[in-house]
């Protein structure tokens, strides 16, 4: 359904990415995990063009763009389109309510009808379990309600997949799960989504395949029980070792 | 005499010369100044938002010469930008009164520094919110004007009060170019009256203080009511 094809990103002198080929069946949900510096959210960014890549085909089946000729704006903006994305700082509008934030997308972009869009939005703030903060501003949330609510934003667009980076790194311990159910929810709804993540419990649990990024390559991937349980790779077993034992 | 000036240690107060001059004087700013700033504000508003949005686009031939025009501004003197208004239009046969000629000067010169305030508004906005705009399947230009705008301005709303505020006063110099305004007509008052000229002056100097400070009671109330969505 989507798919990237020799992806490579620079930033001056430093190759971020050196050459990623991935797919992302519609139905599935997929993990990048890596350390910092590797060059995953860089990754994440060249899927709906937030990171211009240098060099690679990006897109769905439907709506391809080759980076290594020149690219259209508008081509930028339908590729965009198709995708959802949640920021790890959430990015709401601060100056509109929740639920103009989630109206937004489908009303001043989709010119969609606009009872209809307030129906569906509060629809996904009642999946969110924020229906009763529908008027407040951004501001008057904590930082679970406020990742709940970038959820949702991204949602009503109606995009055909979902893009995550690193939602819960932002929050603290205890407002994490609250995001990470929402999250479960959709992955259970069937929803294509591609997560950037530390989660690693997430990861095991939810994700159908997990790519293990380092020095802008792909060093590993696969189930979930394998790249994670069984790791082949030396360098997946240190970060793994890392992340499971932040003392050693 | 004596009886209508108050006397303060040694000081003569010409009292009520002060309040004989002062409805003449404030008719003068009510009628001139506050149009001519009120005017020259709006048209400078327009020139700032198009200069501030051009000099933060890529168009690159268009940015030099709105560089160049906001460099210009900010490095000459007002009162020398309004003797050259008011000189070179006659030299390019264009007949204006004085009125209109001043607020062609106090226009450019406040458009251009309420276009580098305006500009670096828009570059306080996170990049997380240009981000988020395109997320949503938002052009740079929707993006720009749902999105950033209404957050710039409402950053920029106390410097821009501040260059408002600082245009009612500066529009003092239109007396220089024979514009009757607040202050012309207190020096045309007070060439009748030589010996008490300094408190026709300060008569003067009181009414703009007034019409300042009510103008900041302004500003104050516009801040509350757009500090709706920000943390108190």
């Amino acid at each position: 359904m989507f798919a990237v094809k020799g992806l490579k990103k620079t930033f001056g002198n430093n190759t971020v990415l050196k050459s990623i080929d991935m797919q992302v069946d519609k139905g599935k949900v997929i993990a990048i995990l890596g350390p910092s510096g590797s060059g995953k959210t860089t990754l994440l960014r060249c899927l709906n063009a937030l990171e211009i890549p240098d060099e690679g085909i990006v897109g769905f089946e439907d709506h391809q763009v080759d980076f290594s000729q020149k690219v259209k704006q508008q081509s930028l903006i339908q590729l965009r389109r198709k995708s959802g994305m949640v920021f790890q700082s959430y990015n709401l509008f601060p100056h509109r309510t929740v639920l103009e934030n989630i109206m937004e997308g489908p009303v001043q972009v989709q010119k969609r009808d606009k009872k209809t869009v307030r129906e569906e939005a509060i629809e996904l703030l009642d999946k969110v379990g924020l229906k009763d903060k529908k008027d407040l501003y951004p501001y008057q949330l904590s930082g679970g309600q406020q990742q709940r609510v970038g959820i949702a934003r991204a949602l009503a667009i109606k995009p055909e997949l979902m893009l995550f980076d690193e939602p819960t790194s932002a929050l603290d311990p205890e407002l994490i799960g609250e995001v990470l159910r929402v999250m479960r929810d959709l992955a259970d709804e069937g929803w294509t989504m591609v997560v950037v993540t530390h989660e690693i419990k997430f990861a095991q649990e939810i994700a159908d395949e997990v790519i293990f990024i380092d020095g802008g390559v792909i060093v590993e991937q696969g189930a979930p029980a394998e790249v994670l349980s069984n790791p082949k790779e030396e360098r997946t077993q240190r970060f793994l070792h890392r992340i499971l034992n932040p003392t050693d | 005499m004596l009886t209508n000036n108050m006397v303060l240690g040694g000081i003569v107060i010409p009292w009520e010369l002060m309040q004989q001059s002062f409805w003449p004087i404030l008719i003068e700013g009510i009628k001139v100044t506050i149009p001519l700033t009120l005017i020259s504000f709006f048209i400078g508003m327009i020139i700032a938002l198009i200069t501030a949005l051009v000099r933060i686009s890529k168009i690159k031939p268009l940015k030099w010469i709105f560089n160049i025009y906001v460099s210009a501004i900010r490095g000459t003197p007002l009162l020398v930008q309004l003797f050259i208004i008011f000189y070179l239009l006659p030299e390019l046969n264009v007949t204006l009164d004085p009125y209109p000629t001043a607020i062609i000067a106090f226009s450019l010169n406040v458009g251009a520094y309420a276009s580098e305030i305006i500009r670096a508004s828009i570059l306080s906005v996170p990049k997380g919110q240009w981000e988020a705009g395109y997320t949503i399947g938002m052009s740079y230009r929707k993006t720009l004007f749902r999105v950033i705008l209404p957050q710039a301005l409402r950053v920029s709303v106390p410097p821009l009060s501040n260059s408002f505020i600082g245009l009612v006063k500066e529009t003092s110099l239109a007396s220089q170019i024979l514009v009757t305004e607040l202050f012309r007509k207190s020096q045309q008052i007070g060439a009748t009256n030589l010996d008490q000229i300094v408190y026709i002056y300060i008569l003067a100097a009181f009414i703009y203080w007034i019409i300042c400070f009510i103008l900041s009671l302004a500003q104050h109330q516009l801040e509350r009511r757009l500090d709706r969505y920000t943390v108190r």
